[in-house]
């Protein structure tokens, strides 16, 4: 009865469960064992743990909160896309504006004002 | 009026329906829960932001590479991805109306989220024992601000869980526990997803700075 009811309702099976645990092991031990043991250059080190986060993120959304386009007739994942929108200007933004004004309000030497 | 007429014959057949339907019980509570996440989201996005702006702002204090023990936070990671793929076994055992082991699952679940909780309290009393206390810097404000908003999600999911289970072990798997079940289950992964970016941006990144 109740399986009827719920039968279009997101579910993940153990398959999902498991591929998504296995996924997110790899992509945080990676991570980890990067920053502790510095194989690669700092910049690196940077760029590939914000990637495996991102990757480990969307790993999280598929397999754990079983997101795809058709539950709730895709409302849901307009509601998450508008998020995204919100968050990426929030922080980008953030960002953009306070690195400039740290940098326009720096403490400079006196004769700075003078240079070309 | 021969023009007209089409038109009038139109508007005759078009009617309204003002009476609200009749909708099943819970029908809008999984979109609405969701919904509630996206704004919690924006909650950890603006503390997310906070952090990026005034983690540098050490006021000659301790810094990331001075507090941090990764260690014990790949510990802590490693306690809430288990809690999630349990609380996945949990799930699945409800969908097979297997009450008992539904529960016990959301058990196991419920120690991995205490021992998450146990850890991170043990770290932020590590931290102001070092004098290393929300006050000492706006890199310290930031930081107990965004790890104790997360931390403070787990406690009151753990909180949530313990209820679930007392409700499951009265009433069983109706309809209602389920639906409340499946609503923690979005809440429980949400927070394993903000760990990741806080991993990530707070202790790993800041191991680089």
């Amino acid at each position: 009865m109740s399986h009827e009811i719920h039968a279009d309702e997101p579910h993940g099976s153990m398959r999902d469960y498991t591929i998504g645990f296995l996924l997110s092991v790899v992509l945080t031990a990676i991570p980890f064992w990067l920053v502790m043991e510095r194989p690669l250059a700092d910049g690196v080190t940077a760029a590939v743990i914000l990637a495996f986060a991102a990757m480990q993120m969307v790993v999280h959304m598929i397999y754990f909160l079983h997101m795809n386009g058709r539950v709730e007739g895709g409302w849901t994942m307009m509601a998450l896309l508008f998020t995204i929108i919100i968050v990426v200007i929030m922080l980008a933004g953030s960002l953009w504006v306070m690195y400039h004004l740290n940098h326009n309000m720096m403490p400079m030497p006196h004769d700075m004002s003078q240079m070309p | 009026m021969t023009i007209q007429s089409p038109l009038v014959a139109a508007a005759e057949v078009r009617f309204y329906d003002l009476d609200e339907h009749d909708h099943a019980e819970g029908h809008s509570t999984m979109l609405g829960f969701w919904i509630y996440l996206m704004s919690d989201c924006l909650i950890f996005a603006i503390l997310f932001a906070c952090y990026a702006v005034l983690g540098g702002n050490l006021a000659a204090g301790p810094g990331p590479k001075d507090l941090f023990d990764l260690p014990l936070v790949a510990l802590n990671t490693a306690m809430l991805l288990f809690s999630s793929i349990t609380y996945g076994f949990a799930m699945l055992a409800m969908r097979q109306d297997r009450l008992r082991q539904t529960q016990a699952w959301l058990a196991v679940t419920g120690l991995f989220g205490a021992a998450f909780l146990a850890i991170e309290l043990y770290e932020f009393q590590h931290l102001i024992h070092l004098g290393a206390t929300p006050q000492r810097s706006a890199f310290l404000s930031a930081f107990f601000t965004l790890v104790g908003t997360h931390g403070l999600h787990v406690t009151f999911g753990t909180i949530w869980l313990v209820t679930l289970m007392v409700q499951l072990g009265r009433n069983g798997l109706i309809q209602a526990n389920r639906r409340r079940l499946m609503c923690l289950s979005l809440f429980w992964h949400f927070l394993d997803v903000i760990w990741i970016g806080v991993f990530t941006f707070v202790y790993l990144m800041g191991m680089l700075r």
